[in-house]
């Protein structure tokens, strides 16, 4: 098999993998076969998953495809979640409008547009850095993002929006009330959105990685210098792996977002930048379908792990430390690769790692 | 050679200190280069750099180690800035541009430290040097139109048949940091042929190459100047190689030109010998 062929062949793997589990939740939503059903707090989980799958994904695109250090990734999702919030709830209560799967891609689709945009600021100033001075001053915006985002009052009134900085007292029905963050959210956000959404993500980034635009982002993460010399803009590329991936982030922020009733701006500190990085950085730096398994098993473990109750981040943690060192120590990543062999050897499968 | 040009009075003026071919005399310099020079915190590595290449001139520069004829290069190619005087690209003044917009003027280059885009494939490493001669956008590409898979294949067989200058299409496939040393450097190459250039700068080719790659290596790049019609301008420490194939030769020191002229002209030359002495290095 030619490396292409692989790499259409891991693609492929990615998307069946994201279907299958998708039928197979639906199925056990549904409740027809018996004794198969999910519980609650799985339920519960299914919308905030697709959510972090696809901000794992998307900040895969910056970390793994660009090679840059993202550490505020959290606000663009927390932009996408209030700019969501305040479509949904202005459509709603200007407009009347009760199609609730329209109002919701509406929402998404504005939440991308203005994590977009924010992207497109950000990312101005910040993509002429490098390195670890990329990592802080991105970390820095993160946390900017979400203190502006503290002040920022919007009320609808009538057809109108009205917006307020520091002025808790506007007239009108509160959409976003400063540190109480989106109130009054109309919960809209389905299960089969968030199937869409992350197909949709998949679609954009795997299809990126392959084409002329995505080889040379990748370029201009093995060699700057050598990028250039063969005539790259180096900061176009930059800046389009940066704002899709802040795009991506907007509209999982919305589906997030339009989940609960309230959501407060502090939800999207800098842990959550992190909590992301982790899932990328578990799931492989550059692997996507590993950062879609990665953001799928972090969130749910805490669930699981209610049973030990007090102990649960220890639990969490051990389970993190030693993950990461089963993937990092060449002793135990040897011993992973003969299992892997072997079952490879047995089952004759044509997986492989993503070729990215 | 050296003397000749003196009456010419073509498009462009050559200066009494060009190396320019006999053949190349009525086609304009691919590259001109006026009092360049540049200083890093009062040290002055460049200093006064005049020099001219024909339009399908096979040019060396040569010097003791430090002498900086890599700083040259980066100055050519943009990389760096100069301090003083200006870089005349196929007629153009480069003065203000970075080095991608040079790239697109016609410079292309090898790196003395081999950067190649190491975790891409070989195939994809070529890809990204045809990168401007293909046209479609992000767009295009991610809904994959009939103008992405056409495109697409296009510049697939055209990164297989430049491959094949150097025999290495069965490589495609392979990640360029895996391969050999040696081919290493033939990629580097073949990605600057890649972006089309009219002026090819090599940053010792023959680095790390036994006898034997480094004899192949002469013929090819004597056969990429006949079948492309370029100008090529190498570095090379590996004075056989020089010697045999360049047809001009500036010499380096402390980054001052102090010697130009043909293979012979250099070999006898009393300043060379003295800068020399001592350190030469015997390919
Ligand atoms: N970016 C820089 N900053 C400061 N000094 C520099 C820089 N680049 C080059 N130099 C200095 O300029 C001088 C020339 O270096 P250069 O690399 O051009 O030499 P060279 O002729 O290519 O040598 P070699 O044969 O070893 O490759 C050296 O003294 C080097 O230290
Ligand atoms: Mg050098």
């Amino acid at each position: 098999m030619t490396r292409k062929q692989k790499m259409l062949m891991s693609n492929l793997i990615t998307y069946g993998m994201v279907t299958i589990a998708f039928i197979v939740c639906q199925l056990a939503l549904s409740g027809s076969i018996d004794g198969f059903k999910m519980s609650r707090s799985l339920k519960g989980q299914l919308v905030p998953i697709c959510a972090w799958i696809v901000m794992a994904v998307s900040l895969n695109l910056v970390v793994g495809v660009s090679g840059e250090l993202s550490l505020g990734h959290a606000g663009f999702m927390s932009v996408g979640t209030f700019s969501g919030a305040v479509v949904s709830g202005w459509l709603l209560n200007a407009f009347q409008m009760e199609n609730e799967p329209v109002r919701l891609l509406i929402a998404m689709i504005v939440a991308g547009v203005c994590a977009g945009v924010a992207g497109v600021l950000i990312g101005i100033p910040v993509l002429r850095l490098r390195g670890d001075y990329l990592a802080i001053v991105t970390l820095a915006f993160g946390e900017i993002i979400r203190n502006v985002l503290n002040c920022v009052y919007i009320n609808v009134d009538g057809k109108k929006l009205i917006f307020g900085f520091n002025t808790p007292t506007l007239p009108g029905k509160a959409l976003l009330a400063g540190p109480q963050g989106a109130v009054g959210v109309d919960k809209i956000s389905t299960f089969v959105m968030g199937f869409v959404l992350i197909m949709f993500t998949l679609v954009v980034v795997l299809n990126l990685i392959n084409s002329r635009s995505g080889r040379a982002i990748m370029a201009i993460r093995d060699s700057r210098i050598a990028a250039e010399s063969v005539g790259l803009n180096v900061t176009k590329y930059k800046m389009m792996a940066f704002v899709t991936s802040a795009v991506l982030a907007g509209m999982a922020g919305a589906l997030y977002g339009l989940n609960y009733s309230t959501v407060a701006a502090s939800k999207f500190k800098f842990d959550t930048s992190i909590l992301v990085l982790v899932f990328v950085v578990l799931g492989g730096i550059g692997n996507i379908r590993g950062s879609i398994i990665a953001a799928t098993l972090l969130t749910i473990l805490p669930e699981m792990l209610r049973a030990f109750s007090n102990y649960r981040m220890l639990v969490y943690a051990v389970v993190l430390i030693v993950v990461m060192l089963t993937t990092n120590s060449p002793f135990l990543a040897g011993k992973l690769a003969t299992v892997k062999g072997i079952l490879k050897g047995r089952k004759n499968t044509g997986k492989e790692g993503d070729a990215v | 050679m050296t003397q000749k040009r003196q009456s010419n009075t073509k498009m462009v003026p050559v200066p009494s200190y060009s190396i320019v071919p006999e053949r190349d005399v009525d086609k304009r310099p691919v590259l001109e280069t006026r009092h360049l020079g540049i200083e890093f915190g009062g040290l002055k590595a460049v200093e006064d750099f005049n020099l001219t290449i024909g339009a399908t001139e096979i040019a060396g520069l040569i010097g003791p180690n430090g002498a900086g004829k890599t700083t040259v290069f980066n100055l050519l190619t943009k990389v760096y800035q100069p301090t003083n005087g200006v870089v005349i690209l196929d007629g153009k003044d480069t003065a203000g541009m970075n080095a991608a917009q040079a790239s697109k003027l016609g410079i292309a280059r090898t790196f003395q430290n081999i950067r190649l885009f190491g975790n891409m494939t070989v195939e994809d490493n070529v890809r990204i040097g045809l990168h401007n001669q293909i046209r479609y956008g992000m767009v295009s590409g991610i809904l994959r139109g009939p103008s992405y898979w056409k495109q697409e294949k296009a510049q697939h067989e055209k990164a297989l048949e430049l491959l094949s200058i150097f025999d290495m299409q069965d490589m495609a496939d392979m990640q360029a940091g895996s391969l050999p040393y040696g081919a290493q450097r033939r990629l580097e190459i073949v990605r600057a042929l890649a972006t089309n250039p009219k002026l090819l700068l090599l940053d010792e080719p023959a680095a790390g190459m036994n006898p034997h790659e480094t004899e192949e290596l002469m013929e090819n790049i004597t056969k990429i100047r006949d079948q492309f019609q370029i100008a090529i301008m190498l570095i090379e420490h590996d004075m056989n190689l020089v010697m045999g194939i360049c047809e001009g030769i500036c010499v380096l020191n402390y980054g001052r030109i102090i010697a130009k002229g043909t293979a012979s002209e250099i070999q006898s030359n009393p300043t060379v010998i003295e800068a020399y002495l001592g350190k030469r290095k015997e390919g």
